[in-house]
């Protein structure tokens, strides 16, 4: 069976909200059947996006909104998280594995590596004083 | 729902971790042994992640941190238990080069005497 659904949301930027985000990212994938493998590569990439967005999109302040879509396209799951926050000047610099803008927060620099690793494509749209889009996609094959 | 305990040994402080290690939990864990690094109580850490599920990339930075932080006094840093999924996890970041990995938490503490 062919199967089409999506949802969006938009929560503050609170660090409370990246497990809520994993739940809820999680519940909706459950309906293709995905492996534990393949839930945790989702989970993963969903909380550094998010993380990303809080830190880096809005200073760790919370008063900024971030908004999560996800879509299911046949056994294809679609991710977007996007913030309005500071946005980022050199894409290609801060996707570099172990680069971090913030070493003084104790960022590891491995945000943008594990989505590339977990997910099957990753693109990230953003510019300096507008904000940031990640977008994910993961072919779940058990389904 | 605290999401870890902590135990101290002599002058070890062994962190439990417990279900889901992100930014939102590391910055708990963070301040609480830095409190004890900063008045001079702990020397060396374990970070134990018996039943841990999930980590990110905050939590490698939460580690790396502390290892920083004790290393500056001559501490060490262990740690112990670690599943497939975060070993691959702590591999990918180069955490190895640094902090070893034991089996158990016995052989963690054993390692640090």
């Amino acid at each position: 069976m062919r199967k089409h659904k999506e949802f969006s949301i938009t929560f503050n930027s609170i660090s409370e909200n990246e497990g809520f985000a994993r739940m809820v990212v999680m519940a909706f994938m459950t309906c293709l059947d995905p492996t534990l493998e393949e839930i945790a590569d989702v989970k993963t990439a969903v909380s550094e996006a998010v993380t990303n967005a809080i830190i880096h999109g809005y200073n760790n302040k919370d008063d900024g909104k971030i908004k999560m879509e996800c879509k299911i396209r046949d056994n294809h799951l679609h991710i977007e998280v996007s913030d309005q926050g500071v946005g980022i000047e050199n894409i290609e610099k801060a996707m570099e594995p172990l680069f971090t803008s913030k070493p003084e927060w104790e960022r590891s620099g491995m945000g943008f590596a594990f989505m590339e690793a977990f997910m099957d494509e990753l693109d990230v749209i953003s510019s300096p004083g507008k904000g940031t889009k990640v977008k994910m996609v993961k072919t779940i094959y058990s389904a | 729902m605290k999401g870890y305990r902590s135990e101290q040994k002599g002058t070890t402080m062994i962190l439990f971790l417990e279900k889901e290690v992100d930014h939102h939990l590391a910055g708990e864990i963070r301040k609480e042994i830095d409190d004890k690094i900063d008045c001079g109580s702990i020397h060396n850490i374990i970070f134990d992640f018996k039943g841990v599920g999930f980590m990110d990339s905050s939590g490698i930075g939460m580690i790396m941190g502390r290892y920083r932080k004790v290393r500056f006094f001559g501490g060490k840093v262990a740690v112990s238990c670690i599943e497939r999924r975060i070993d691959r996890i702590f591999s990918m970041s180069g955490v190895y080069q640094l902090i070893p990995k034991y089996p158990t938490l016995e052989s963690a503490l054993e390692s640090l005497k």
